[in-house]
């Protein structure tokens, strides 16, 4: 009884498939050496609206430039580029 | 070792015009005494602050780029500590890549880098 039961499961809905869209590390795809501190636009991609860091595991960045990342917001945030906290960033 | 910085210091928003330039003027006599050699200059002006320093909420935002010796980086950054009109500063050594990107950045927009060369 058991093992038909594990063999035969039945969903009231159809399960869900989601093909996992492969993450990249858009630095290392596009070629982009230096991430500058300066550039507020584009550091806005990896905060979140709080204006906390994202962390790799959502932006796929690789370790290499998550570092160069970290220090770049780090620095727009000292200053005062960039905030340290923030309400509605986005 | 000389090597090539990039410093961004935001001076106060009570200085006139022309006090700012001199503020900026200081910084660069100072670097030239010292035997830097600067590589680019630019002044963005009158920024906001994404938070207020000193209860100011905005700032006159000046970058320096140069080539210096390593020894003298200590001596321009208490000269910035111990001057108020400057609110912020931040000296940044730069890497080949930061180098290559500032080139490139600037290659895209030669009007201004002759504008702020003059100035």
């Amino acid at each position: 009884m058991a093992n038909q039961g594990n063999s035969e499961i039945k969903y009231l809905t159809p399960i869900t498939v989601d093909v996992k869209k492969k993450k990249y590390c858009r630095f290392k795809k596009s070629g982009i050496k230096y991430i500058d501190y300066k550039d507020a636009d584009f550091l806005l991609k990896f905060v979140n609206e709080q204006g906390k860091i994202l962390p790799r595991r959502i932006t796929g960045t690789s370790t290499k430039y998550q570092r160069k990342v970290a220090q770049a917001i780090k620095r727009a945030r000292h200053l005062a580029i960039l905030p340290y906290v923030a309400d509605l960033l986005k | 070792m000389v090597r090539q910085y990039e410093a961004v210091f935001i001076m106060t928003p009570v200085l006139s015009d022309e006090q700012m330039k001199e503020t900026v003027s200081k910084f660069q006599k100072f670097l030239k005494d010292k035997g830097a050699e600067i590589v680019y200059e630019n002044n963005w002006g009158l920024r906001k602050l994404t938070y207020p320093i000193q209860k100011k909420s905005t700032g006159f935002y000046h970058l320096i780029e140069f080539k210096a010796d390593g020894t003298i980086i200590a001596d321009f950054e208490t000269a910035f500590k111990r001057d108020e009109r400057i609110l912020r500063f931040l000296t940044v050594a730069l890497d080949k890549h930061a180098i290559a990107y500032n080139e490139k950045k600037r290659a895209n927009k030669p009007a201004e880098v002759a504008e702020s060369t003059q100035a």
